[in-house]
């Protein structure tokens, strides 16, 4: 693809007999802020560490600006990392570390002054040059990372559990500072990140990945509204489920009979992908979409199901609720506090459930 | 053979105050005592005696003079002097050269094999050190297996004088004292943050490059323990240019055998040893003002 | 860096068989029939048996292993009681008098021969064997100090402060927990001191008189005599056992690190 900038073509990546990286392909437009989400073990550090050329793929190819990577060493490649742990070289200061990668590749002394000056000033550490990175906060260490990275005009940055280390209120600056460069310098980033909010925050398009295979690829939303499957749904936020068989289908719109409980009609669920009826599948509904009211009977496309407050919990912003549906299905509802009008329930209340056909998800069993 | 342990400094994690209810102050008297008595006497004595005079027959008349130091600055003592630096600048050299890849390799590998290395490497050193040297002689006489395997191989036609050179002398230098150079430089690596040269090599830098500005600067504590623990005993060796050497392979270790045991001469000879720990007075307290330094900066400024 | 790691890993394995290669060949040839050639002749035991015969270096032999258990046992005693005394001290004494104690290990044997001897002879003291086992003490001390203070160094203080809590005296502390934890050390560096006595030979070349000749000073008065296969026998052997205590003793310490 022309406006691609990075590629991957059926990477495969074995340590032992196991493959951490299992055929994977993905095309990383420029000028995104592509994020790689998965568990530990999933094998996202593997494609990191083979895209900056650390490690050979045992098959598959890379492609970074449609030129192949094959046997070409890391300080050959247009790409630079900023690692997890930062990395910086402790005998040098700050402006020594974000010159190095210059410095490499030999551009005259003013040019050097010039360009690093700007990443300092770009990373809000103009004042830093001389100190040395023990003399540095974690937050200031990883804004020198990013700017050693960013100062080479690379063609992509990688990021390796970019923001890891820092506790969660600098974590949330770093966010939408981190975001803001992207956008600002309209470089292509990678980020891999175990972190769910992290990565819906922050990027353009989210992969994501488990034991060495990608399950999905698509911009955040999609992957939080329309998850292929129960591990992305229940990995990308809470989820509440449902099984059931596929009683109808008719319009994308299937109506299930859910096990063990007993509505007044099949729940109705919009149908993304290729289900048969008669087939068991998975109702998935994220949290906030559970209404609660007193209310018994569904309206238009309405769902409506019964249950017991099992627990209410106060968290701030939020009313957290515990819903017992049946014997095996325990629900979490999330509700906003502040708007007046919502009544509060307790727990042992009697309360009915509602949703509208299009916020739910089915996927298979 | 000496047995220098080049290990990391020693310390325990118990504060001052804690052991104080512990352990009684006397435990330290028998052996102390014992060091001074006869380690730091003794040095004394050869310090004061290197002001004495000789006597007639051997043994020692008490005087005070500085002859014995003016003494030392004959160009023959002074040639020796300058050999045996040199030939402990060049073992020196040669076994970072040598052990520098060693000590690399075996801070990389996977922890558990680390050790059974660490051990082969060391083991010959604690074999006995006349042994080793005695297989230099063997090997490199002329009726020896190495000229047998070079006129084997064609690249000479008749054995060639080996043995008794100092090229006897510095190879056996170093197989004596590579060991001492591996330990300490495998410590210093094994501290260096593997994901440093990573960044280096995704910067640009070339394996030269990443070596000199990466890993050199920051193994520098190792790379001079090293140093001096192979300087030091190499320019006291005593062993192998007596063995290895020829008659003009001689070292200051063999000359101050040969003051004090054959022209008895003990004076000259308690001043050539002074100035033999003057040496390395100089070589430790380099050592220590560099190792100082790094504490402070916490790396190289 | 994977072509890389093939070129190291043989300079590496080079490395170490150059430091081995030595001694194999001196152990090989010790097996040869022949006397003087270093091509093979043949397979014999003969040189080993040569030595066997030989009364001056039966002596020789006696003299070592005496030396070596009587100055082990000093060094170990005092090496230990040093090691345990220091913790009394605060950390800049501490470190002011386990630097002047460790000097020993840094200075040229010959330092320390020459020295040893000067004092023996100024105090009228006959060279003999009781000189040599004062001198391989004086040097043994501070390896044994060395060995066992790494060791308490990495002891969990907290055990110590436990068995008191649960009412222990210090003397008790010391017997039931802190010694017991300390012995693989104890006996490693013992071990240690042992090999390094037997396989001494500067200090003991000054410090030996008539009558007191040690191993290595026997082998050191017979390469002087020139090359020969007995001394590749008796050469071989002294490796062996070196390396076989040295292992030994690496084994043991290495037991206490689980």
């Amino acid at each position: 693809m022309a406006d691609c900038s990075v590629e991957t073509r059926d990477l495969v990546k074995r340590h032992g007999s196991t493959a951490a990286v299992d055929h994977v392909s993905l095309q990383i437009k420029r000028g995104e802020f592509f994020s790689i989400l998965g568990p530990s073990g999933a094998g996202k550090t593997s494609v990191l560490r083979l895209l900056a050329g650390f490690e050979r793929p045992d098959e598959g190819e890379i492609l970074i600006e449609d030129r192949p990577m094959t046997g070409v060493p890391p300080n050959r490649r247009p790409v630079n990392l900023v690692f997890q742990s930062y990395a910086l070289f402790p005998h040098l200061t700050v402006f020594q570390n974000i010159a190095f990668g210059l410095e490499m590749r030999r551009l005259p002394r003013e040019e050097i002054e010039s360009r690093v000056q700007a990443a300092l000033e770009m990373v809000r550490l103009g004042k830093q040059r001389a100190r040395y990175p023990s003399q540095l906060s974690g937050g200031e260490q990883q804004r020198v990372a990013l700017a050693r990275a960013l100062v080479n005009r690379p063609a992509v940055v990688l990021l390796d559990e970019p923001l890891a280390a820092l506790d969660q209120q600098l974590r949330q600056e770093m966010q939408v500072e981190l975001k803001a460069i992207q956008e600002q310098v309209g470089v292509t980033m990678v980020c891999v990140t175990h972190h769910q909010e992290e990565a819906l925050t922050m990027s353009d398009r989210v992969a994501v990945m488990d034991r060495g295979r990608v399950l999905q690829v698509g911009r955040p939303h999609e992957i939080y509204d329309a998850p292929v499957s129960l591990f992305v749904a229940r990995f990308i936020g809470l989820s509440n489920e449902l099984t059931g068989s596929v009683v109808t289908l008719e319009n994308g719109m299937c109506g299930v009979d859910p096990s063990g409980l007993h509505p007044s009609r099949p729940i109705r669920v919009r149908c993304l992908y290729n289900v048969a009826l008669g087939d068991r599948v998975t109702v998935v509904l994220r949290p906030e979409r559970v209404r609660l009211s007193t209310e018994t009977r569904p309206s238009g496309d309405e769902n409506v199901l019964e249950a017991r407050v099992e627990k209410a919990i106060y968290s701030g912003h939020e009313l957290h609720y515990l819903l017992r549906l049946s014997d095996h299905v325990l629900w979490k509802a999330r509700v906003a506090n502040g708007a007046g009008d919502r009544k509060r329930f307790a727990a042992g209340e009697r309360v009915f459930i509602r949703w509208s056909a299009d916020e739910g998800v089915v996927l298979r069993a | 053979m000496n047995a220098p342990v080049p290990s990391d400094p020693i310390t325990t994690s118990v504060e001052p105050g804690e052991g104080v209810a512990r352990y009684p102050g006397w435990l330290l008297a028998p052996g102390l005592c014992w060091a001074v008595l006869f380690f730091f006497v003794p040095l004394l004595i050869v310090f004061a005696v290197s002001f004495a005079a000789r006597g007639t027959y051997g043994g020692v008349v008490w005087t005070f003079r500085l002859a014995n130091y003016a003494d030392l600055l004959h160009p023959l003592y002074f040639r020796i002097f300058a050999q045996s630096i040199l030939f402990a600048a060049v073992t020196t050299a040669l076994c970072l050269l040598l052990g520098f890849p060693l000590a690399y390799y075996i801070a990389r590998l996977p922890r558990r094999r680390q050790g059974i290395w660490l051990m082969l490497v060391m083991i010959p050193f604690w074999t006995n050190f006349l042994v080793r040297t005695y297989a230099w002689m063997f090997i490199l006489r002329t009726e020896g297996v190495m000229n047998r395997l070079l006129i084997g191989a064609g690249l000479i036609d008749a054995p060639i004088e080996l043995l008794y050179s100092d090229g006897a002398v510095v190879l056996g230098l170093v197989y004596g004292y590579l060991p001492f150079m591996v330990l300490p430089l495998y410590a210093a690596v094994e501290r260096l943050d593997p994901a440093l040269v990573e960044a280096a090599w995704d910067l640009y830098a070339s394996r030269w490059s990443v070596f000199r500005r990466v890993v050199l600067p920051l193994t520098k504590p190792g790379v001079i323990a090293g140093c001096l623990l192979v300087f030091i005993p190499s320019l006291g060796a005593f062993i192998t240019p007596d063995l290895l050497g020829g008659a003009r392979s001689m070292m200051v270790g063999n000359l101050i055998q040969h003051e004090y045991l054959v022209v008895r001469d003990w004076p000259l000879g308690s001043a050539l040893s002074f100035v033999l720990m003057g040496f390395l007075i100089v070589a430790m307290a380099v050592y220590y003002r560099v190792d100082a330094g790094m504490d402070r900066q916490g790396s190289q400024p | 860096m994977i072509r890389r790691r093939v070129w190291l890993q043989g300079m590496s394995l080079g490395n170490v068989l150059f430091l081995y290669l030595p001694i194999a060949v001196l152990v090989l040839f010790s097996f040869n029939a022949s006397r003087l050639s270093a091509t093979w002749q043949g397979f014999t035991l003969k040189w080993y048996a040569a030595l066997a015969e030989d009364r001056a270096l039966l002596a020789a032999t006696w003299n070592s292993l005496l030396v070596a258990v009587v100055s082990t046992v000093l060094a170990t005693g005092l090496g230990v009681a040093v090691a345990l005394g220091l913790e009394r001290l605060g950390s800049r004494s501490r470190r002011v008098i386990e630097g002047a104690m460790l000097l020993p290990l840094v200075v040229p044997e010959i330092m320390m021969g020459v020295a040893l001897m000067l004092f023996f002879v100024l105090i009228k003291l006959p060279l003999g064997l009781p000189t040599v086992i004062i001198g391989h003490t004086a040097f043994n001390l501070p390896l044994v100090m060395v060995i066992v203070r790494a060791r308490l160094g990495k002891l969990d203080p907290r055990l110590e402060e436990a068995a008191s809590d649960l009412g222990a005296t210090p003397w008790q502390v010391f017997r039931r927990v802190t010694f017991p934890l300390l012995r693989p050390a104890v006996v490693g560096a013992a071990l240690m001191a042992f090999t390094v006595s037997l396989d001494d030979f500067i200090v003991t070349f000054f410090t030996a008189g008539p009558g007191s000749t040690t191993l290595p000073l026997k082998v050191y008065s017979m390469i002087k005599s020139g090359v020969s296969p007995e001394i590749n026998a008796l050469s071989a052997i002294l490796v062996l056992v070196s390396m076989g205590l040295v292992g030994l003793s690496l084994a043991v310490q290495r037991v206490s690190d689980t």
